[in-house]
């Protein structure tokens, strides 16, 4: 069964566009596309008609390797798909296999679990923010971000040996144990963060009036047109809808925390604009932060459990199948992994990775907006291509 | 020139029996190569300190390794481009594409044939001084245009298009708010304008008819802000959106020039709002204008000059770009209404009071001198306070 | 609702097309004539107890070695007022996978499909724009089948090692490519 190439299909032809319209490529290769996406546009001037995103570019078979290794060998193709938040990845992927097999970890791992995943999801959405606010032209929050994520990737770095892929949450436990000393460092961290950086990062950028008069009123989302294309996490929340997956199925003591789900409402223009979403990412650091207080000081108080006591020598889950999903920085990660219980490879995953969702969504929110504005709509989307072609 | 020639002619008496056209060329001559020189050297300095700058208000180093403190970046970065590989893409208009860069240059370094640095250390002081600069910086203009339709690349297009929108909507704003200058000084030459800024501090027009000079002011550094497409402005070279705007295809030395055009151009903008609205080359006190026989003009005209391109710096690595129509907004919809009443508003004050309201002297400067020690005090404690944090947190 | 419910629902209304279920499964599914796919999801939407306003997941999945060989796409619904999830699943023979679509239920529905179809080559009757998403627009068959090989080349290029190499390689033989060799995976495993 040969699949039929037919170039009409792929690119749009110059003989089929108005006069006055424009085929303008943002290639593969682009400063601001935050990965290699490659969006075709059909422009009036400056305003955007048409616009048709092609991905694949980064495409590593992900799902082939998965059948291909064991269980745990698929981790850290895991952490590689989404890179810039890696730790949620081999999260979802560890409690999914866990859950097949009925393995419960200790709540020590379970906390270290929750500290590592919060500290990934402030450096994730220190990228997601700074880079958006590059995109639109104010450089210098990017780089006082970069210095809070540089403080996270130390930590990381300090516990498991890796700044980007850690390998760190294995099937019944995590990699390494934290080291000595780490809720002192992770305090300190936190105390710069929640009195410098976020509240520099509020008015510097999220309060400028330029900004918002970028990004406050394009890009705007409807609740159900959100909810149709499958958006998730921030990018739902942008829109005013309050779904939180560590509210509503609270996977690793999620539920033993107390913070807020951070909403966007329309603060300068109709809700579920670009300024919305980067809004509740800006807003979801703070939440973290509070997360990881409470974590920290619970991690001082729980008696320490070896984290390799409940890594089983093989993993070979019994016949079945499960669809699990974690609140990943970028919305809702889910993972179908089946299992066919006769080897020790898994015998499909596959991956619901949220940027792959946001993306669909695209060429309909880009309509009507201008050159300009197709960055911040990309920007506020808060895409990793790699976690998009897997 | 005329100041060159009697120096010539003083200096070499035998000079004086050369015939006319000899003189007039070296009258010439001389003082266009001197100015051209100083005018471009000054970038040298002025990346240098753009990245020095940006680096600490972005919490890093920056250039540190090429000479002590990184002193020599520039001229490093200088060599390099000039022995770079100028890459002619396979589309371009050939001719176009070569003269674009030497126009756009041109454009920005002719301003400085009239900018007095001193009573008689001027090029030339023509008698349409201010109408020869903002005449003669809209060709940088032409120039962007060339450039970005050589190119052959959409890219560049879309840049050079939003340039000459940019550029051609601002210089309408920018040239009211020096008619304001001009009305009160009565005489579009520059030296005359300066000459009517004598005496200190507070007979600079900045502080004339408080506040509409202010407003003025800020008018034209804004629509200058907006000629040199610097951000919050700069979207025909928007990094993140059109890889460089119109000069995306241009490598090695035809993007130095265009490097050097843009900083030269900022300089312009800078030194014309100094000379006429912060004092030209008059310090802020009569004593301090010269040091024995040495006159220090030139250098409070620097100084004031660098101010403002600091001030352009410190805007850039603060604030994020404007849309394209957000921004002619801002110039059609906002400026202009603004330079206009300036222009009916001041043009009827000047009838009734020619040097600016009577109490100009008592409120002006000291409520300006006033903010910028409330600036400065501010600026003070924020590091003082940062320090101390700092120490707590290392405790 | 739990899947009980939500099974018994979905059997009241269409009867024989939901042709079998697993609700004891980590995440319960019902299994649906693939003829009937789309009349279910429009209900599963609709209905204001099912209310399954969200696909999570579009899944393809490839079983060569049952009898008949089958593919199943699978379905993770998911209700945003009631909060409940639940799956459908759908089997289609191996040799002409179709499915309809059901993207004009779920918008979202039209990548996941174009992905099953480019990965696997289940052609979704009715989509819009079944083309590929993320492999190259002129790539020959779908790489996840259980049975795929690699082709030797594309567009020119090797596209894994000869099979000479590979047989060295497997004897023991150090390759070098670079500075890493070619170790068989999984080759620590006694199984």
């Amino acid at each position: 069964m040969a699949s039929e190439h037919r170039a009409a299909d792929y690119a749009w032809d110059v003989g089929e566009i108005d006069t006055d319209e424009m085929i303008l490529n943002m290639g593969p290769q682009h400063p601001a596309t935050h990965g290699v996406l490659r969006i075709e546009l059909r422009t009036d001037g400056e305003v955007v008609k048409a616009a048709r995103p092609h991905i694949g570019y980064l495409h590593r078979c992900f799902e082939k390797h998965a059948e291909n290794v064991d269980y745990p060998g698929v981790i850290p193709y895991t952490d590689r798909m989404d890179y810039v938040a890696s730790m949620g990845n081999s999260l979802g992927y560890a409690l999914a296999v866990e859950k097949l097999m009925g393995i419960e970890v200790s709540p020590y791992v379970q906390i270290i679990r929750v500290i590592v995943a919060e500290l990934q999801r402030i450096a994730s959405h220190c990228v997601a923010v700074g880079t958006y606010g590059m995109d639109i032209g104010a450089f210098t929050p990017f780089l006082h971000l970069l210095r809070d994520r540089e403080k996270i990737l130390d930590l990381f770095e300090w516990t498991c040996g890796a700044r980007l892929l850690y390998n760190y949450n294995w099937v019944g436990g995590v990699s390494h144990d934290l080291p000595e000393g780490f809720p002192r460092a992770c305090r300190d961290f936190l105390r710069e963060f929640d009195a410098i950086t976020f509240p520099e990062l509020m008015e510097l950028l999220i309060g400028n009036k330029i900004f918002v008069k970028r990004t406050a009123n394009i890009g705007v989302c409807p609740v159900p047109l959100a909810v149709s294309f499958d958006l998730t996490g921030p990018n739902l929340r942008g829109s005013g809808v309050p779904r939180d997956l560590r509210k509503d199925a609270p996977y690793c003591g999620y539920q033993n925390y107390d913070f807020a789900v951070c909403l966007g409402k329309g603060d300068y223009g109709p809700t579920g604009s670009c300024f919305d979403r980067n809004l509740v990412r800006a807003r979801e650091m703070a939440e973290s932060s509070k997360i990881l207080h409470q974590a920290v000081e619970a991690l001082e108080k729980t008696e320490k459990t070896d984290v390799h006591e409940k890594v089983p020598k093989r993993v070979k889950p019994a016949a079945g199948e499960i669809y699990f999903r974690t609140e990943a920085p970028r919305g809702q990660l889910g993972y179908y992994i089946v299992a066919d219980g006769t080897g020790v490879n898994p015998y499909r995953v596959k991956v619901k990775s949220p940027c792959f969702t946001a993306m669909s969504v695209f060429h309909i929110l880009a309509r009507g907006m201008m050159i300009a504005d197709i960055i911040a709509l990309i920007g506020s989307l808060d895409i990793v291509l790699g976690e998009i072609d897997r | 020139m005329e100041f060159t020639y009697g120096l010539l002619t003083g200096l070499i008496p035998g000079l004086a029996g050369a015939p006319s056209w000899v003189l007039v060329a070296l009258g010439g001559l001389i003082p266009a190569f001197i100015t051209f020189n100083f005018v471009g050297l000054g970038p040298i300095i002025y990346v240098y300190a753009e990245r020095k700058i940006s680096a600490f208000m972005q919490d890093r180093l920056g250039p540190m390794r090429v000479g002590p403190y990184g002193l020599l970046q520039t001229i490093a970065d200088a060599i390099k481009l000039l022995f770079k590989e100028a890459i002619f893409p396979a589309g371009v208009d050939k001719l176009l594409f070569l003269v674009a860069p030497i126009i756009v240059v041109t454009g920005s370094f002719l301003p400085f044939v009239v900018i007095p640095w001193g009573a008689r250390l001027q090029a030339v002081d023509l008698n349409v001084g201010v109408f020869y600069v903002s005449a003669v910086s809209s060709l940088a203009t032409v120039g962007l245009i060339m450039a970005g339709w050589a190119s052959d690349n959409k890219y560049a297009l879309f840049g050079a298009m939003r340039s000459a929108a940019q550029i051609v909507s601002y210089e309408i704003p920018s040239v009211m708010a020096l008619l304001t200058v001009v009305m009160m000084a009565g005489s579009l030459s520059l030296q005359d304008i300066v000459r009517g800024q004598a005496g200190g501090l507070q007979n600079w027009y900045l502080f004339r008819y408080f506040p509409l000079m202010p407003i003025a002011f800020l008018t034209f550094f804004t629509a200058g802000l907006a000629e040199c497409n610097r951000t919050p402005f700069d979207i025909p070279e928007a990094e993140s959106e059109l890889v460089a705007g119109f000069h995306t295809e241009y490598s090695g030395f035809f993007f130095a020039m265009f490097f050097l055009a843009e900083y030269t151009e900022m300089f312009v903008i800078s030194s014309v709002a100094s000379v006429l609205f912060l004092g030209g080359f008059h310090a802020p006190h009569p004593s301090l204008q010269a040091i024995g026989a040495l006159g220090l003009g030139w250098f409070w005209l620097l100084l004031k000059a660098w101010f403002l391109i600091f001030v352009m710096m410190w805007l850039r690595w603060t604030l994020p770009r404007l849309r394209v129509d957000q921004l002619m907004h801002v110039a059609w919809k906002v400026l202009l209404p603004i330079s206009f009443v300036l222009v009916v508003v001041v043009g009827g004050l000047v009838l009734k009071w020619p040097a600016g309201f009577p109490w100009d002297r008592w409120v002006g400067w000291p409520i300006t001198l006033v903010l910028m020690g409330f600036l400065i005090v501010g600026m003070i404690r924020a590091i003082s306070w940062s320090r101390r944090r700092t120490e707590e947190l290392l405790a | 609702m739990d899947a009980k419910a939500v099974h018994e629902r979905l059997k009241q209304k269409f009867g024989e097309k939901i042709t079998g279920a697993n609700l004891e499964a980590a995440s319960p599914f019902a299994v649906v004539a693939v003829e009937a796919i789309e009349e279910v999801a429009v209900f599963c939407k609709a209905d204001p107890d099912l209310a399954f306003d969200n696909l999570m997941c579009l899944a393809g999945v490839d079983f060569p070695k049952e009898t008949p060989a089958r593919m199943e796409v699978v379905y993770h619904l998911l209700s945003y007022p009631h909060g409940h999830t639940f799956a459908l699943k759908v089997h289609v023979p191996r040799d002409s996978p179709a499915v309809p679509t059901v993207e004009n239920v779920w918008g979202v529905a039209n990548w996941h499909e174009r992905e099953a179809y480019d990965l696997l080559g289940i052609v979704f009757t009715g989509h819009s724009d079944l083309r590929r998403i993320l492999l190259p627009d002129d790539w020959v068959g779908h790489p996840l089948r259980k049975d795929w090989t690699d082709p030797d080349f594309y567009n020119g290029m090797h596209v894994k090692p000869t099979p000479q190499m590979a047989d060295r390689a497997m004897g023991g033989e150090k390759i070098g490519v670079g500075p890493f060799d070619f170790t068989p995976p999984n080759a620590h495993i006694a199984d």
